[in-house]
């Protein structure tokens, strides 16, 4: 465990999944290692850049139910992604800039009032030590810093420059999510790819950092012959045998058996990121 | 032949979104040589993943360069042994004489027979160091369980189909179980995090 300093961050509540973030884990899925790294990477590069932080450098991902912390060394914090209230010693913050912390004070980000997911960035970034090379927790196997529950003392890094004036969010996307081709498309009936773009999915209630489920119309698989195990991809549309696609998010496994009906663009699985169960989902050729 | 989908000399190139694309090659050696050798040659991807029958080249900004690249492939060219690593194993698993029975032996049968082989990692998957042992013959391929466990301890020791793998950790799992090793094969804070990375051979010793 990490060692406590009085400049550690101590996580006094944290009632929904939270997790450490950085830029993932790259080049080790030959070794079954996901690539992890946060769901929402423009609002988490956002959250960096509003403190000061370098690129690439960790921010906490907080999903949905949020998370109190107290501060050890005092830092410029800032929060981006889902919509939610922010207080500092119960005092109302802003959403989507920069805010001060003293050293001792609570920050408290309360639960999301929509979207999912939630980035706490702070000045220095959150320091835990790194595993394999990253500082991203993975969900499927738990590679990477130990998952932020309450008593967790967060070491924090030395403070890479000033707080950024101005910044503002890029535009978010909506709208169906752009789709190519998959690899297997193949294996389903004819005009499966206009079935996909053409259905209206809601979001499943499993739906995690693994994959986004989709419920809906099944599609149909016409070649059942069990696909030898290959390579899978960042927003790639799985369809296991009962026909509900599935779309793989940043810690999905690095290989499987299910085929693989399309790819959703990386730029907009930001979008799906935030997307709650039981909301709409739909796809578009890109 | 589907559009997007090339020929780059032996290998079938099909594009898995717009930066990715899957090698399709003969079986898991020739996808195990060709990571191998692609990673020899400084192939651009971010990930290059074997697995069955298929190289996935991830993160990969100019399908050209991977054309010119994967067009020097020979296969069956001399891909050098990977390291071999000794897993000592207790066959005691509780698939043990079910697998005898299909094998048409007994338990020692079973351990003599799987002991004797030498394996050969293929790919990972499942879980971080979690390999795909290639090396059982055809004719000794078992079937899944048609129920997994829902927990199977680390360390287990199971086939399915022609594969033999070994549980990094607790998890679900649907392979019939022949032993325990005695081995850590996932340990990020060692140099090789996974023991049974791919290439790398793999003898069982009955203890």
């Amino acid at each position: 465990m990490t060692s406590t300093t009085t400049t550690d961050w101590e996580v006094l509540d944290a009632p929904g999944l939270v997790t450490v973030q950085d830029d993932g884990r790259l080049g080790l899925a030959h070794l079954g290692v996901p690539r992890a790294g946060p769901l929402d990477p423009p609002a988490a590069a956002l959250a960096g850049r509003l403190v000061g932080d370098a690129a690439g450098t960790a921010v906490l991902e907080v999903t949905l139910g949020g998370v109190t912390l107290r501060a050890g060394a005092a830092r410029w914090v800032a929060v981006t992604g889902a919509r939610c209230a922010v207080t500092v010693g119960g005092s109302a913050r802003g959403h989507g800039r920069a805010e001060w912390v003293p050293a001792g004070a609570e920050l408290r980000l309360g639960p999301a009032t929509s979207g999912v997911r939630s980035y706490l960035a702070v000045g220095g970034g959150w320091a835990p030590d790194p595993v394999l090379g990253s500082r991203s927790t993975d969900t499927l196997a738990w590679v990477g810093p130990p998952r932020v529950v309450a008593g967790l003392h967060l070491p924090v890094g030395a403070v890479a420059g000033p707080p950024a004036a101005v910044d503002v969010p890029g535009r978010e996307r909506s709208g169906p999510l752009r789709v190519d081709p998959g690899p297997r498309l193949d294996r389903f009936a004819a005009g499966t790819l206009e079935r996909l773009c053409a259905t209206a999915y809601v979001v499943g209630a499993a739906s995690d950092r693994v994959g986004l489920r989709l419920e809906g119309e099944p599609l149909v698989r016409v070649d059942e012959r069990e696909l030898a195990s290959e390579g899978m991809v960042l927003g790639a549309v799985q369809v296991p045998p009962d026909g509900r696609p599935v779309v793989l998010l940043a810690d999905h496994p690095v290989t499987g058996g299910y085929p693989m009906v399309a790819v959703v663009r990386h730029d907009d699985l930001a979008l799906v990121a935030q997307l709650r169960p039981g909301e709409p989902v739909s796809f578009r050729p890109a | 032949m589907k559009p997007g989908v090339a020929r780059s000399g032996p290998v079938r190139l099909v594009p898995v979104g717009p930066s990715a694309f899957l090698a399709e090659v003969a079986d898991a050696r020739a996808a195990l040589a060709l990571a191998s050798w692609a990673r020899s040659v400084g192939v651009r991807a971010v990930e290059v993943v074997p697995a069955a029958r298929t190289v996935l080249f991830d993160g990969v900004a100019d399908r050209d360069a991977l054309e010119r690249t994967l067009a020097a492939w020979v296969p069956g060219s001399g891909v050098e042994d990977g390291p071999l690593v000794e897993v000592p194993t207790t066959y005691d698993g509780p698939d043990l004489d079910d697998v005898a029975a299909r094998w048409g032996t007994d338990r020692a049968g079973v351990v003599e027979q799987h002991a004797a082989l030498t394996f050969v990692s293929a790919f990972c998957g499942f879980a971080p160091g979690f390999a795909y042992l290639a090396g059982l013959p055809d004719a000794l391929a078992v079937p899944r369980l048609d129920t997994p466990r829902s927990r199977v301890p680390a360390g287990s020791v199971g086939l399915a189909g022609a594969w033999c793998g070994v549980y990094p950790t607790a998890s679900p799992g649907g392979w019939r179980l022949l032993g325990r090793a005695d081995v850590r094969l996932w340990d990020p804070e060692r140099a090789r995090p996974a023991l049974l990375a791919p290439g790398t051979r793999v003898r069982f010793v009955p203890r």
